[in-house]
């Protein structure tokens, strides 16, 4: 079936089985695969995307449910002058990554925190990271640069 | 990780889903959030030949305040439940317990009608439902029908839905000035509750909810009659495995849940003002 | 001013930011075919028969082979120490030892085809009596393999010294269990493979060692090793478990050649689960005796170490236990034995630490005990004891030469980062309230040996005509920011900017040998080569200078904060690394040199680490609040690429203390193959941590440097694990198996009160 993504602000048609996840339309049809699969039970949060400016979990989503709608991927969060996002910018400023396999996710789901509450504390973050996980960071410095995106000017904007 | 192959329908109204689960019977599933169905079929446990999309019917999903009961829709996603301002105001226990389900990620997808029909007694939902004395309203080619929480869960995994019929409603009746509790003991902050309690007192009574412990969620009506009868938190709590029938695995043997069950219970019930 | 000790912000994250890594799965390999593999869902069977004639009759199937279509031999044993027997086959041979055991090779045109097809073979099989604990397995009563007519795979028998303990007043012992734990990286295992036009494999492969992977291919597949090329993209972490080849991997490798085609696989989680390689795994007994004083005398360690199924790496891993054996303590008189045996599970595998976390967390944990025992601070014990800084080079009863440390010093910092007297008083408070929520503290002083095999590196630096510079190593980073780091070290030596560096690693065409990174070895002899040979091309850079220059070679200088070279005194006249890079290449002989550094033999990085948790008293949930760390990895390189290996570290170890464990049932059916079961820690259950690093330069190699990779997880799993025991001691508890879980910490809470022995250990 034809399946019709703005993916990244691009319009993307793309056949695929009903049976085609999202993480792998965004994968193998559009070719971004910044997206990773780390699980098979929607535990890990790798393959977290923003689906109309919210973190889904794109492996747990059918590709022809979310017909018609935007996604964001890791591809896409670059500022419009092409500079890094805050986010990106801070997780490089504090060393949020090491092999970087839960980056994409990690960067996303922040992504959505910081949307909907744009003054975290630690532990909502720590919280609110409950479905990403990581295995070379030991979450520190993952935390320690969403709260300086939380803080960052350009959020705020 | 990938499901078996299905054919897949979006649909553009309840009529149109009733239709094709009429017309399909066991071989079609119902897809709202998909994070209850979907993670089955990756692991192939479950091979509807039929995906019925009823994700497209917004209209089934709001809060709004009736005469009597919030009106949750069926297709209420988990987290519009707990940042509705309605729900915080009118059900703030709904908001709380809605707000943590798995994690962000799920409540972005997730509803509470999905939730409650799979029917899984370590959900929290249905038992917190139960708790509030919830009625579930029900639609199928016959009409509409209202199904009270406490006849709803039937067996493990397994609720009072004919297969033709849609979950359209969620009722929970009013209680502006309810204290409540709600305890979930976990490993994990993500982890389904290896055991869970929800307590509501309020001037129209006293409900008591039990998460995972037995093959459906429980109402936990020895504790409800001990307090109803004046008992204090602690005394009402030993009642709590009464009736219970929590199963054993490496998290927790029937003696340790049934323990935890009366200790979480205690604590709902204090903050529930008991 | 040096670049080294600097927080210099890493070269690699750009590109992982913006558009993500190239992992094996990433790779545009066109015209490719899926490999998946049908697995055993029994731990002990006979395989009557394998029936995939539906599933090679599906369109899109192109073959299904089992172990006799390969022909090929089975994996050696490890390092010729292990029982022959028990190398594990290249699929599965006649008979099934775990479940997840690999029975046949799905090659399909998709994913999709490839999984549809899974479900078309059916298998047959005869049980046999499985033997799922290692203590039952040691009996010999059932054995998985009867020709070898026992199912012990390894042995270490030193000691039995009877009169070990005489001359102590006080003797306690203790049996604990260190539990099997799964690796889990985030990436699961990936292999592609095809054959070029000129007949060569190309192998991509998720590894932490690339030309091991090249060799085993060669030697399997009965190629040269010229004739195998390997690159390894970014790979999304290993921790050990990626450290050694995979059967999975050979066979990629032979369907590509077989089918002509390019093939690639990619597990899923609930394979990995099953099929990498698990962690740990140890049953031990350990015995302490000293005086009423708190100086101890003897210990002794007997290890029961889990092979799983087949003997891999895990089986030798006791024998870096016992390297470790009296971990930071003089203690004059200490032993270790072993027995390796398989069980129907899994086989084991190295996993961050490899046998050392083994030894820190049971000579800990009964530290804590005697200290109990003869009711002195646990803190003050371990005083009493550690090595003194003056005492090194350190020699321990099992001949481990330890270089240099300085264990007090780590202890008086952690204790005065942790706040340690407030933190008892806090602690009485709520003991002579009957807080329901009672504090625990716990220590752990440890120390751990890095680059313990004896297997030096290739370091390589060329300086082009351009002026831009190209290092080659053999260490296989897969997080750990070789790239960063090696470009620091050459910077440093030769005064060019990072930006200017490009590092190569994980291709063996471009990389002639290399052992790949594990074991915490990369930085003290990968970095070390990198930078031997840099110095070496500033040499040869300074002939040329000489020559260009018309000057004495002693009279050249580089000027480091512009990269060019003068004739001291004459600053004005100076040769910029690009002209003579230049020169160089004209002259046919390149700025160029290659060093294969021997190494110059293990460091010892040490530390000690407080944990701070809370016990729910009701639930035994344990809350971990704070987690102080202390660490000591000689000279730092990159504090920041440092400390993220100690944090990373930390949270594997806490979940070993806490969460994690590989469960089994009696009939070998594994209870915790999703990320639903397993308790992979998540950021919800862990606190910022306090880190802090002392450095005691190590006379062993020129950097001064030890490795850090795998100090965090063996110094926390200890404190976080003494702490919830402390957390509950004045309740009578003596011990808690890990993992704390609530139902284990209850458990043990509860017997103590009702005075119940049955679950001693809380299991």
């Amino acid at each position: 079936m034809r399946i019709d993504i703005t993916v990244n602000g691009t319009p993307e048609s793309h056949d695929v089985e009903a049976r085609t996840l999202l993480v792998y339309y965004l994968r193998d049809a559009v070719g971004l695969t910044g997206t990773n699969v780390g699980c098979d039970t929607t535990s890990c949060g790798a393959c977290t995307v923003l689906l109309n400016g919210q973190s889904v979990k794109s492996c747990t989503v059918l590709a022809a449910q979310v017909a018609g709608d935007e996604v964001t991927t890791i591809e896409g969060m670059a500022l419009e002058d092409g500079r890094m996002h805050p986010i990106q910018q801070a997780f490089q400023e504090c060393h949020g990554l090491q092999c970087g396999y839960c980056t994409p996710g990690m960067v996303m789901a922040i992504a959505s925190l910081l949307a909907e509450n744009p003054e975290p504390t630690e532990e909502y973050i720590r919280l609110g990271l409950e479905g990403n996980l990581c295995r070379c960071t030991g979450y520190h410095n993952i935390v320690a640069a969403a709260l300086a995106a939380g803080g960052a000017p350009e959020m705020h904007q | 990780m990938i499901p078996a192959s299905f054919d897949y329908v979006r649909v553009g109204s309840a009529e149109e889903a009733i239709g094709l689960l009429s017309e399909h019977g066991e071989d079609a599933k119902l897809l709202a959030g998909g994070h209850s169905l979907l993670p089955l079929m990756k692991l192939r446990l479950a091979q509807p030949a039929l995906l019925v999309d009823i994700g497209p019917l917004r209209e089934l999903s709001y809060v709004t305040e009736e005469k009597d009961y919030l009106a949750v829709g069926a297709l209420t996603r988990h987290h519009d439940i707990a940042t509705s301002a309605l729900t915080l105001s009118s059900a703030p226990l709904l908001a709380h317990v809605a707000g943590q389900i798995g994690d962000p990620q799920v409540r972005h997808r997730g509803t509470i009608g999905g939730s409650i029909c799979h029917g899984d007694p370590a959900s929290d939902l249905p038992a917190v439902l139960l708790a509030l004395g919830a009625t579930f309203v029900a639609r199928g080619p016959n009409g509409q029908r209202e199904i009270d929480a406490k006849d709803f869960f039937v067996s493990f995994f397994e609720v009072a839905l004919t297969p033709d019929e849609l979950l359209v409603e969620i009722r929970v009746p009013r209680a502006r000035d309810a204290l409540w509790g709600f305890e979930k003991l976990t490993k994990r902050a993500q982890d389904w509750a290896i055991v869970g309690a929800v307590a509501v007192r309020s001037a129209s009574g006293v409900g008591v909810g039990l998460i995972n412990m037995g093959p459906v969620p429980l109402r936990s009506s020895a504790v409800e009659a001990a307090v109803l009868s004046g008992a204090n938190a602690a005394e009402a709590a030993q009642f709590a495995a009464e009736g219970t029938e929590p199963s054993a695995d490496f998290n927790g043997s029937v003696t340790y849940r049934q323990h935890v069950a009366r200790v979480l219970v205690r604590r709902a019930l204090e903050k529930a003002g008991v | 001013m040096s670049i080294l000790g600097n927080r210099v912000l890493r070269r690699e994250d750009p590109k992982f930011l913006t558009v993500g890594g190239t992992y094996v799965a990433d790779l545009a390999l066109p015209g490719s075919v899926h490999v998946t593999f049908v697995r055993s869902s029994m731990a002990h069977a006979r395989v009557v028969s394998v029936d995939s004639t539906n599933a090679r009759a599906m369109a899109g199937v192109l073959a299904v082979y089992t172990n006799d279509d390969l022909g090929m031999a089975k994996f050696p044993t490890v390092m010729g120490m292990t029982n022959e027997a028990m190398a594990p086959p290249m699929l599965a041979s006649g008979t099934v030892r775990y479940v997840g055991e690999p029975i046949a090779a799905i090659v399909a045109e998709s994913r999709e085809i490839a999984e549809d097809a899974l479900e078309q073979v059916v298998v047959e099989y005869e049980p046999l009596k499985v033997v799922i604990d290692p203590v039952q397995a040691r009996t010999d009563e059932d054995l998985l393999f009867p020709d070898a007519g026992t199912n012990t795979s390894f042995s270490l028998d030193f000691g039995g010294d009877e009169t070990l303990f005489d001359d102590c007043d006080v003797v306690v012992e203790l049996a604990l269990v260190n539990q099997r734990v799964a690796p889990c990286p985030l990436e699961v295992r990936s292999a592609a493979a095809h054959t070029s036009e000129d007949g060569r494999l190309e192998f991509n492969s998720s590894t932490q060692a690339p030309h091991g992977v090249r060799d085993a291919l060669a030697t399997f597949l009965g190629l040269e090793p010229d004739q195998v090329h390997v690159v390894t993209p970014d790979v999304g972490g290993g921790f050990g478990a990626k450290a050694s080849v995979y059967p999975e991997d050979i066979v990629v490798g032979w369907c590509a050649q077989k089918l002509g085609r390019p093939v690639r696989w990619t597990e899923t989680r609930s394979e990995s689960m099953l099929g990498l390689g698990h962690g740990r795994a140890q049953i031990q007994h350990v015995r302490i005796g000293g005086s009423r004083e708190g100086v101890v005398q003897a210990y002794r360690i007997e290890v029961l170490q889990d092979s799983g199924a087949y003997a891999g790496f895990g089986t030798v891993l006791p024998f870096m236990t016992r390297v470790m054996t009296s971990g930071p303590y003089k203690i004059p008189k200490a032993e270790c034995a072993s027995v390796s045996v398989v069980t129907n599970s899994t086989p084991t595998t190295a996993y961050r630490g490899a046998g050392r976390p083994e030894a820190t967390a049971a000579i800990e944990r009964i530290m804590d005990v005697f200290a109990r025992e003869i009711d002195l601070d646990p803190a003050e014990l371990r005083r009493r004891n550690l090595i003194g800084k003056d005492d090194f080079p350190y020699t321990t009863p099992t001949e481990t030469v330890y270089d240099v440390g300085d264990y007090h010093r780590a202890l008086d910092l952690a204790l005065e980062v942790a706040g340690y007297d407030d933190l008892r008083a806090e602690q009485a408070r709520r003991r002579a309230t009957g807080d329901v929520r009672q504090l625990g503290i716990g220590l752990s002083c440890y120390v751990e040996i890095t680059n313990g095999l004896p297997d030096g590196e290739f370091g390589a630096v060329e300086v082009r005509p351009d002026g831009k510079v190209i290092v080659r190593t053999g260490t296989s980073p897969h997080g750990q920011g070789h790239v960063t780091a090696w470009s620091m070290l050459v910077a440093e030596q030769l005064g060019v900017a990072i930006e200017d560096i490009e590092v190569v690693h994980g291709d063996t065409d471009i990389v002639p040998r290399g052992a790949g990174t594990m074991g915490s070895r990369s930085l003290q002899i990968g970095g070390a080569a990198v930078n031997q040979a840099a110095v070496d091309v500033v040499e040869k850079a300074k002939d040329l200078a000489a020559d260009l220059l018309e000057a004495d070679r002693e009279d050249i200088v580089l000027n480091k904060a512009n990269g060019s070279f003068h004739v001291v005194g004459t600053p004005a006249v100076s040769r910029s690394w690009a002209e003579l890079g230049e020169a160089a290449a004209k002259d046919g002989n390149p700025l160029f040199a290659e060093v294969d550094l021997a190494s110059p033999g293990p460091t010892f990085p040490f530390g000690t680490h407080i944990s701070v948790v809370e016990v729910d008293t009701e639930t035994g949930k344990v809350d971990l609040l704070r987690h102080v760390a202390v660490d000591d990895a000689g000279r730092i390189i990159s504090p920041l690429l440092a400390e993220g290996q100690v944090h990373g570290g930390i949270a594997q170890g806490v979940a070993q203390a806490l969460l994690e464990e590989v469960v089994y049932d009696l009939e070998g059916n594994p209870l915790t193959s999703t990320l639903v079961d397993y308790s992979f820690i998540s950021a919800a259950e862990l606190p910022s941590y306090e880190t802090r690093f002392t450095e005691t330069p190590t006379p062993v190699n020129a950097l001064g440097a030890k490795g850090i990779g795998e100090s965090g997880t063996i110094g926390s799993t200890p404190a976080v694990h003494n702490a919830v025991c402390d957390a509950v001691v004045h309740l009578g508890v003596r011990h808690i198996d890990m993992p704390t879980t609530p139902i284990r910490v209850w458990n043990a809470i509860n017997d103590a009160a009702t005075g119940d022995e049955s679950s001693k250990g809380g299991r």
